[in-house]
This record gives C-alpha cells, sequence and structure tokens, in this order.
C-alpha cells in the first residue's frame, strides 16, 4: 500500500523546473510514495513577500497551511517554500494571538499536529535495501559536485531543526555516482540578485563553476530549483558543466526513462555526457 | 549637537533616537544588541562587497540610532535572507531578521531606495501573487522590464529560457484568487 503525502510543489517546480518536479515524483513513486498535490495551494510569499511586508508573508504562508489534510504530512520540496511555512507554522504554534488571528481569518482551527517534511526527509527513510531494490541504471563514473547553496543556513528561530550536510554525496553514491570533496557547496547563488544586480551574481556563479570543475567534477547537482536556474543563466566560463536537479540523477539510476525529456529543458545540455558515460 | 572636530575618531549619537533600536529588535523578534562585533555575520556574507555597510555596521548603528544612515544603505536591500550570517553567529542574532524590519520601515517612512531595481523586483512578484495567487515568471520579468525601462539587459537570457520551454506563457493559478486579495488587502498591499 503505497503510502500518502500532501504535496505542496512551489511555483518554481510547478512551472520553470518542471523536470525538478516530474523526475522527483518518478523517484518518489518509485519509493512507494503517492503524493496528492495540495488542492489550491498558493505562493509561499518566497523572499519579495517577507522582504516588503512581515504581515503579508506571514498571512501567505498561513493560508497553505491552513488547506492541509489533517493526518498527513504535508512535503515540500523546495528549500525556500520549506523555510515559508515551517517559519509560518512555528509562529503560529508559539502564538495564542496569532493562532487567533489566523482562525478568524481561515475559519478552521490550527493543526498543532501538521508536520512539514522536505523531500530528503522522505528519501532518507528509505533502507540501503530499499533503495538497492529500485536501482537500474547505477551511476557509474559520473563525478558530481553538491551544491546545497543556503538550503544549509537556518534562521535563528528554526535553528534546531534538521539539516541536510552530506545528505546528496550519501544518497547519490547509493545510486553509484562519486562525490568530489569542495568547499563551495554551500556559496550562495545570488537567488533574486540575479535579476537586479547580476553584475553582483555572475562572479559568484563563475567561482561556483570553477571550483566544481578544479576539484574534478563532471557536473553540478544542485538541491533547489532556483539555484539550479541561477547556475545556468549566470555562468559566463568556459568550461560550463552541466548542473543536474539532485532528482534527475535518481530518477535515471531508478531507471526512468524521461531523461531525454528532462535534459532538453536544460540551458547546458547534460546528454553529451550522459551519453559518453552510457547513461542515456 | 555638537560636531566633532576633523580628524577626531568621536562620534556624536543623537540623544532623542533611543526608540529606534528598539522598534527594530520589536519588529525582527530579535534582540539583536546581544551582538558584541565579532564580524562573524560579515566574513559569513556572500554580498558583502557590494554594499554600502557591511552587516555589522548596520547592526550597530542602528544600536546607536543612527536611523538616517542604517534606513538609507543600499545594505537592506542586498540582504537577500541566505542565513550565511544567522547560521555562522555565535550570539544567535538574526541579522536577516533585523533587515526584514529596517526594509520595511524604510518603505514606511517613504525613503527613497538606493535599489530600485531590488524593489521593483519585489512588487513584481508581489502582483503577480496577488493577481494568480503564485508567481508567472514572464509576467514578472515583464513587469519589471517595463518598470525599470530596462529592455535589453538578459533579453537573450529570456530568449534561451523561452525556448526551453522554462517562460510558460500562461500562469499557473489558484481558484480562489479572492482569498489571495483578501489578504493583501488586509495588509494594504493591494494594487
Amino acid at each position: 500500500m503505497p503510502q500518502e503525502i500532501s504535496y505542496f510543489p512551489g511555483c518554481t517546480l510547478e512551472t520553470t523546473a518542471q523536470e525538478n518536479n516530474r523526475s522527483m515524483l518518478v523517484y518518489l513513486h518509485k519509493l512507494g510514495y503517492r503524493l496528492a498535490e495540495l488542492p489550491d495551494w498558493n505562493c509561499c510569499g518566497t523572499s519579495s513577500a517577507h522582504s516588503l511586508n512581515a504581515g503579508l508573508a506571514f498571512d501567505l504562508a498561513c493560508r497553505n497551511l491552513s488547506l492541509a489534510p489533517k493526518g498527513v504530512p504535508l512535503l515540500a520540496a523546495c528549500p525556500n517554500c520549506l523555510l515559508r511555512l515551517s517559519e509560518a507554522r512555528l509562529k503560529l504554534a508559539q502564538s495564542p494571538e496569532k493562532r487567533a488571528r489566523y482562525e478568524e481569518l481561515f475559519q478552521k482551527p490550527f493543526d498543532p499536529d501538521l508536520r512539514i517534511i522536505h523531500v530528503f526527509d522522505l528519501i532518507d527513510r528509505a533502507s540501503e535495501e530499499e533503495i538497492a531494490a529500485i536501482v537500474q541504471k547505477p551511476l557509474s563514473n559520473l563525478r558530481f559536485a553538491a551544491y546545497y547553496g543556503c538550503m544549509l543556513n537556518r534562521p535563528v528561530s528554526l535553528a534546531r531543526t534538521r539539516k541536510y550536510h552530506g545528505f546528496l554525496e550519501r544518497v547519490l553514491e547509493k545510486h553509484g555516482a562519486a562525490p568530489v570533496p569542495w568547499s563551495d557547496g554551500s556559496l550562495c547563488c545570488g537567488t533574486f540578485l540575479t535579476v537586479a544586480r547580476p553584475e553582483v551574481v555572475t562572479p559568484m556563479v563563475d567561482h561556483i563553476f570553477t571550483s566544481a570543475a578544479k576539484a574534478g567534477a563532471q557536473c553540478i547537482v544542485t538541491a533547489c530549483a532556483m539555484c539550479h536556474m541561477n547556475l545556468e543563466v549566470r555562468v559566463t566560463v568556459k568550461n560550463k558543466i552541466p548542473v543536474l536537479h539532485f532528482s534527475e540523477l535518481l530518477a535515471i539510476a531508478a531507471g526512468s526513462a524521461g531523461a531525454d525529456r528532462w535534459f532538453s529543458r536544460h540551458l547546458i545540455d547534460p546528454r553529451p555526457l550522459f551519453r559518453s558515460l552510457n547513461l542515456l | 549637537m555638537p560636531t566633532a572636530e576633523k580628524g577626531s575618531d568621536l562620534i556624536f549619537l543623537p540623544r532623542e533616537n533611543k526608540g529606534f533600536a528598539r522598534e527594530v529588535a520589536r519588529r525582527s523578534g530579535n534582540p539583536f544588541s546581544v551582538c558584541y562585533t565579532c564580524l562573524t555575520c560579515t566574513c559569513a556574507c556572500p554580498f558583502v562587497h557590494a554594499m554600502d555597510h557591511p552587516p555589522v555596521s548596520i547592526l550597530r548603528m542602528t544600536l546607536l540610532g543612527r536611523e538616517a544612515e542604517v534606513l538609507n544603505s543600499n545594505t537592506i536591500w542586498l540582504c537577500v535572507g541566505c542565513n550565511s550570517c544567522a547560521e555562522a553567529c555565535p550570539q544567535g542574532v538574526d541579522t536577516p531578521a533585523v533587515m526584514d524590519a529596517l526594509r520595511q520601515m524604510a518603505l514606511e517612512r517613504g525613503i527613497a531606495v538606493p535599489e530600485p531595481q531590488v524593489l521593483a523586483f519585489h512588487r513584481e512578484v508581489l502582483s503577480s501573487i496577488e493577481s494568480y495567487g503564485r508567481t508567472h515568471k514572464l509576467a514578472v520579468m515583464a513587469g519589471y522590464k517595463i518598470k525599470t525601462r530596462d529592455f535589453f539587459t538578459d533579453a537573450d537570457v529570456g530568449l534561451k529560457m523561452f525556448l526551453k520551454g522554462k517562460l510558460d506563457l500562461l500562469p499557473s493559478k489558484v481558484e480562489d484568487v479572492e482569498s489571495i486579495r483578501r489578504i493583501f488587502r488586509k495588509h494594504g498591499m493591494d494594487k
């Protein structure tokens, strides 16, 4: 019996990073999860809402919490959405006044038992045997640099929540790929400054590519779809190694045939690399 | 108020402005006066080179009541909230939360924003959320280009993304958009 999980895709995975979304759904399905999309979910508020108006940011995140069905965890795939939803949940749990206002606005009691989890938490539950059972095409000879961006950081209020250092290295190694050691996996990708101040972001992105290639990586693996976009869009160095969503690699290893469709959406085409390794 | 002599290291602080630091502490929900200026935040900040004041100075100037310098600083607009500083701070200072509070105070006080492009981008994102309940990247970028009257930067990037199917023509929408607009109206952020 597949376990049911309520799923919050977020705007980026829903649109720009569909390849991230689809490959992730394929892989989680193989792990035995059935995801039911949160009905009528809205944008978590992203960086812009909390930048300009704290109350607006809080209520936008809260609307999603109010839609979450009882008794099943709410899964987020985007690290930024995860933070926004988790922060709102924490504020509600800590403040009776905020709960009262929430209940008035959404006409529903706050569910103190709602758990918000990241897709890494779900993948982490799988045992060695379960993973071995779904790996059909090990990612042999693929050397990758694991890139988390700001995902490993927490605001002070969530300092004691779980972080994911080493997760990508560990889990992709179980799927046959080889992580390279490097020190730039948690540098920020520049996020929205990529639009407003590209000249600030480009050198940061170029540094990430140069550093990954120097460490011997054939590709960079991202945990966040926003990082993926910034890396692909802003890189100007000559040696542009492909950037992959972590989920694409997992789904390929698990035997999914969708890689060609996902890769056709990349600005830096990963297909030559994957063909050369007989992975496509 | 006396002024410091030229070449002197003395600074004179406005006495009447003790409420500024208190307001920032209240709005950020963070007692940032525990900062002992070790500079860990500043060493961790990926954007410090583009800021007119490093994060540690923003904290210190806020505590000293130097409101005008702080609220006019481009630092509060270049902070993206990556939490590199918060993660590293030995005192548990939530600098990104302080930056959020300062940015919102600068807006409320009608201060001319030194990074108008950053503000234009945020406004376009919020406008998209108000219209559709979700962010529609094509609308955000088109609106941003019109507001900033900059049609040429990144036109190639936009085209490449469009050709790769990464910029959907039609937005993904919330059905009950009225519930989203109600939230915007409640906070006086409606168009």
